[in-house]
């Protein structure tokens, strides 16, 4: 029912990048430097300030987002030129090296901003494909909701085991003191528990199951039911928790690297003006 | 013979003590009668820590009794220590029997036998000293009823039985049913009497079970323990431990008739007549405060003062709001207030019934304009909705939108602006003035109250206005003449949500012209409801099966509690088509375009899902909705932080909170209802609507949290608003603002307000929950438009 970013106002900032490679690249294939091209020529500065500029910019985005004064300006605006004219800096940077890399700072930084750009595309393709994944897996529901509905099924369960034995007992209390959701980056990432201790428990109650007599036996369908809605809820509380890693995680490397690449920056354009 | 005095006031309220007052300071001997041992009865007796209210806030108080509003008790206090200042005369636990005598010596008896004589007497008890009784064998002496409820947490797991059908009864049933179980028992099939809020919160608890409502019901008998109730099944026995009769009160008719005071009418209800200056059919006998009409505590007190001030011989005496008056008929020098109230009433006729009270009291809530010829008054689409009555002059209306040339002209005693007062709807056309003119200008909610209590005031409202909503939605080129058989068939129609105007199969004998709130169309295919279209107001329904003279093929239901529709006989509107080619034509056209639609969206069942989806979240009563597409949402929560950054801190909207479908996200936030829920109880009148749509509370909130109550969806939030956020320095070296080791002052502190939703009224660039959403995700939309095919097809 919405535009995305991508396609904001007819593709209007994937014009603009464009226009803007476009006349790089004619103007690099019309330029006859003397010597090798590189940054040092007429077109390697005006390249090279125009890419210096342009990382400035979208730097300010992070600024941008968090002001919220009054304007004619949408952020979803700024966010969509912020993709395309970041995206367009591939080909501004690679026209200004010259083709020239080597071990030194400035391909170090070269490197570092194709990083930046490439977490950001991450950034996009996440950011596109997720929240409706999200939407899916929830049913409606929030992940509150569901945490909710998994205590009450805890409370559920302890009564069920009350009269089943000391094992039982056991294992259902762990299952409810014991079972995680979320945990480290990794755990979050990768929305498996390997070591649930609800999978273990609803495990471990089938095989003692079988050796509870008939006056048990019923208790023990219910709570095998029971565990396996909760297993179930846990395993869409935990693509919950895994689907918006994914959204925030790529945010931790995207400016983290961001700073690094304008520390390269800086040390680039300082050490080229000084060894003018 | 006992004591002699001027004056003798009988009955201590708020009219008695004001007049009891004035005399005093007025030097005049006086004597302050009351049957109580203090002072006031009706609001002592009200709920501890009731907020009184001071209405009508304009009106300047006059009398040397202080008065504002604020908590019972300082109300009370304030009036005992002015008793003492002013010196009163008062007698406690004087309760009069008899009023005999004239104007010059009238003879007063008490109920201890003492006797006292009095040149003028102001009988200023009120109607609270009389409640009506419940009138039922066995009522009389059982100890289980009662006639008051003072703090209805008091009862807990108690069955109560509560009699009534006032806003008196529902507020106990109300409170009463949070710990014990509770009867509502009214003795016919709706709420009438009820304030909006009320009749909402009661008809909510009798849906969820939380109150069991008796309708057609009438107590028979009562024995201790027990109440035998008549209902439409036959009689039943209920056992109760309490029984609460709320049936409002009446004049003590017996006593005031035996002081010789004549009542108009047998109506128990009804209500001596007194003259200008409060004077009854016994000359020196003067009453004042509800007895005379005027219930509201600061008008009864005015009175007290006033009533002195004519026994003094000060007949020339203007009443209080006179100045106020003057300053809105300022605009037309030379006019006296009395002059113009008396043009009012010669050349309006829906005012004519209004009696002066009325009359000033509707003055003191409209303005007075005087717009030159060719001034727009209102313009097509405006949200305003104040209503106008032309005193002098001519209005042109711009029928045509595309046309500014064809105009219908209206002249002195007419009234417009009516529409919008039923739909809620933007204004449906420009109308400027045509000559000089002299209007008055109503605000909506003083002309909501007069048309819901003066029958005739009503009655013309409702003939003009369905005249005007054929003319306007049907035929805009036809002269009135043509629409007279239309007119005579018509009928408005009221439905509540989810009720049908008609069935799909149906023999289609009529066509529904819809003038507040919406519906749907459906049809039933496979075995469900599938939703075709949604239909605003302004728009018909049912001319399909009537042009193929086939069997509805739909049904239409109302989306909305309180959709009104005019219902348009068959005939009569064949015959209007066969008068004016332009509607032919166009209900051609709507009618190829239906068939169109309704083929497209039985292909497409997911849409109309998503359309009933909305529907059922009240979206169809919106102007404004925030919705979110999850597919696009990536839950970062911009909007939240750019609108408590927009608003002093407070967000306005929960993002997450809400219902979802198929990526529908309806979050909770203002939808700006057509007919806002929040505005019907708002005591300070505190919540009004702009031009463009959006309601919005000002600062004369007093926190009272009745929109928060009545508000549906839940988007009404009572806050503190939270201190100013210090600047970055500030807060990162001197630990300034809130955060660890936060200083004191940063916590939140002062009186609660409600906050809403504004739409970020007077922020450039609009609502700052869509400006700050990176991916476009939030948007805010207008569900007419949003509702279609057209729209929610290309998803």
């Amino acid at each position: 029912m919405n535009e995305s970013v991508l396609v904001y106002r007819g593709f209007l900032y994937l014009k603009v990048a464009t226009l803007l490679m476009l006349a790089a690249i004619v103007a690099y294939a019309v330029d006859r430097p003397l010597g090798m091209p590189n940054g040092g020529t007429w077109l390697g500065y005006g390249l090279g300030s125009i890419g210096a500029a342009l990382i400035l910019w979208l730097m300010w985005f992070g600024m941008r987002k968090r002001s919220y004064g009054p304007g004619k300006w949408r952020l979803e605006g700024w966010l969509s030129a912020h993709v395309y004219l970041g995206l367009s800096l591939i080909v501004i940077a690679t026209l200004h090296s010259g083709f020239q890399f080597g071990w030194n700072v400035h391909t170090l930084a070269y490197v570092l901003m194709m990083l930046v750009i490439a977490s950001g595309v991450f950034g996009v393709f996440v950011y596109l494909r997720y929240p409706a994944l999200m939407t899916e897996n929830r049913r409606g529901l929030t992940l509150t909701d569901i945490l909710a509905q998994i205590a009450e099924l805890d409370v559920e369960c302890r009564e069920q085991v009350m009269t089943l034995g000391d094992e039982i007992n056991r294992t259902v209390l762990e299952a409810s003191q014991n079972t995680r959701v979320g945990g480290g980056v990794l755990r979050q990432l990768s929305g498996r528990a390997p070591d649930c201790a609800t999978a273990r428990a609803l495990k471990r109650v089938r095989e003692l199951g079988d050796s509870i007599g008939s006056e048990g036996a019923e208790h023990v369908r219910r709570l095998i039911a029971l565990l396996t809605r909760k297993d179930e809820l846990l395993g869409r509380a935990r693509r919950d928790v895994q689907i918006k890693a994914m959204l925030d995680i790529w945010l931790y490397v995207h400016v983290p690297l961001t700073f690094a690449l304008i520390a390269a920056l800086v040390a680039h354009v300082i050490s080229v003006f000084f060894y003018w | 013979m006992a004591d002699n005095v001027a004056v003798a006031i009988i009955g201590s309220g708020p009219a008695g003590l004001s007049a009891a007052g004035h005399a005093a300071e007025a030097g005049l001997s006086h004597v302050l009668l009351e049957k109580m041992p203090h002072a006031s009865d009706t609001i002592f007796k009200y709920q501890k820590g009731k907020y009184v209210m001071a209405t009508p806030d304009i009106l300047p108080l006059r009398s040397p009794f202080r008065f504002q509003a604020g908590a019972r008790e300082e109300v009370l206090g304030a009036w005992d220590e002015d008793l003492a200042k002013h010196k009163v005369n008062v007698r406690y636990k004087a309760e009069v029997t008899r009023v005999k005598g004239k104007k010059g010596a009238f003879e007063i008896s008490l109920t201890d036998g003492s006797k006292l004589t009095a040149e003028n007497v102001i009988l200023s008890i009120g109607l609270q000293g009389n409640l009506r009784k419940l009138d039922c064998p066995g009522a009389a002496d059982a100890p289980h009823v009662q006639y008051q409820l003072d703090d209805p947490d008091e009862y807990e797991g108690e069955t109560v039985v509560v009699i009534g059908a006032g806003d008196a009864a529902i507020e106990n049933a109300v409170a009463l049913s949070k710990q014990n179980t509770v009867l509502i028992v009214n003795r016919r099939d709706e709420f009438a009497r009820a304030k909006q809020g009320n009749l909402d919160a009661v008809t909510a608890a009798i849906e969820k079970g939380v109150i069991q409502g008796y309708f057609n019901t009438a107590p028979v008998k009562v024995t201790p323990g027990t109440i035998t109730l008549r209902t439409p099944e036959g009689e039943a026995e209920i056992k109760c431990d309490r029984i609460i009769a709320r049936l409002g009160a009446i004049p003590p008719r017996q006593f005031v008739e035996s002081c010789g005071v004549k009542f108009p009418n047998d109506n128990p209800a009804s209500l001596p007549e007194v003259s200008r200056h409060y004077e009854s059919n016994v000359e020196g006998l003067y009453i004042i405060g509800a007895l005379g009409g005027y219930p509201l505590i600061k008008q009864a007190m005015n009175q007290g003062y006033e009533v002195i001030e004519f026994i003094r011989g000060n007949r020339e005496l203007k009443p209080a709001d006179e100045p106020l008056l003057e300053e809105k008929i300022k605009i037309l020098p030379g006019v006296s207030v009395d002059a113009f109230l008396k043009r009012v009433r010669d050349n309006v006729p829906l005012f004519r019934e209004l009696n002066t009270l009325l009359l000033r009291e509707l003055m003191l809530d409209s303005e007075v304009r005087t717009p030159k010829p060719g001034e727009a008054i209102f313009t097509r689409n405006d949200y305003s909705n104040t209503f106008y009555t032309i005193v002098d002059g001519q209005v042109a209306i711009e029928v045509n939108p595309n046309d500014p040339t064809e105009v219908v002209l209206l002249g002195k005693g007419e009234f417009f602006g009516e529409m919008g007062l039923i739909s809620g709807r933007r204004r449906t056309a420009t109308i400027k003035a045509h000559s000089d003119c002299v209007l008055l200008e109503t605000n909506r909610r003083s002309m909501i109250k007069l048309i819901n209590s003066v029958e005739e005031v009503r009655r013309v409202m409702d003939q003009t206005a369905i005249a005007r909503q054929i003319q306007t939605y049907l035929a805009p080129r036809l002269a009135k003449d043509d629409l007279a058989d239309v007119l005579a068939s018509a009928q408005a129609q009221h439905f509540m949500e989810g009720e049908t105007l008609f069935n799909e199969g149906e023999i289609g004998d009529s066509v529904h012209l819809i003038r507040r709130g919406s519906v749907t169309v459906s049809r039933r295919i496979g075995g469900r409801d599938i939703v075709l279209s949604y239909v605003a107001a302004g728009n018909y329904v049912g001319e399909m099966a009537l042009l193929s003279d086939a069997p509805r093929s739909a049904t239409v239901r109302a989306a909305i509690n309180h959709t009104e529709t005019i219902r348009i006989e068959g005939q009569a509107f064949k015959r209007l088509m066969s008068r004016s080619e332009a509607l032919r034509k166009e209900v051609e056209q709507k009618f190829g375009d239906r068939i169109q639609q309704n083929e497209r969206m039985a292909n497409a069942p997911e849409v109309g899902s998503i359309i009933q989806f909305l529907v059922d979240q009240g979206a169809s009563e919106a102007t404004d909705i925030l919705l979110i597409d999850e597919a696009l949402c990536v839950r970062c929560d911009n909007c939240e932080k750019a609108c408590a950054e927009s608003h002093d801190g407070i967000s306005r909207l929960n993002r997450e909170a809400g219902p979802t479908f198929a990526n529908v996200h309806v979050p909770t936030s203002c939808r700006h209802c057509e007919h806002p829920h929040c505005m019907t109880d708002c005591p300070p009148d505190a919540i009004h609507r702009r031009p463009n749509g959006e309601v919005f509370i000002d600062d004369s909130c007093i926190g009272c949290g009745n929109c928060q109550r009545n508000c549906p969806y839940g988007v009404i939030q009572l806050a503190v608003r939270p201190p100013g956020k210090p600047s970055i320095l500030n807060w990162l070296l001197f630990g300034a603002g809130p955060g660890p080791g936060q200083d004191k002052s940063a916590h939140p502190h002062g009186q609660k307000k409600a906050v809403k939703c504004d739409m970020c009224s007077g922020i450039e660039g609009g609502p700052a929950c869509v400006r700050g959403c990176p991916t476009g995700a939030a948007i805010r939309v207008n569900p007419e438009r949003f509702l279609s095919l057209a729209t929610l097809g290309q998803r």
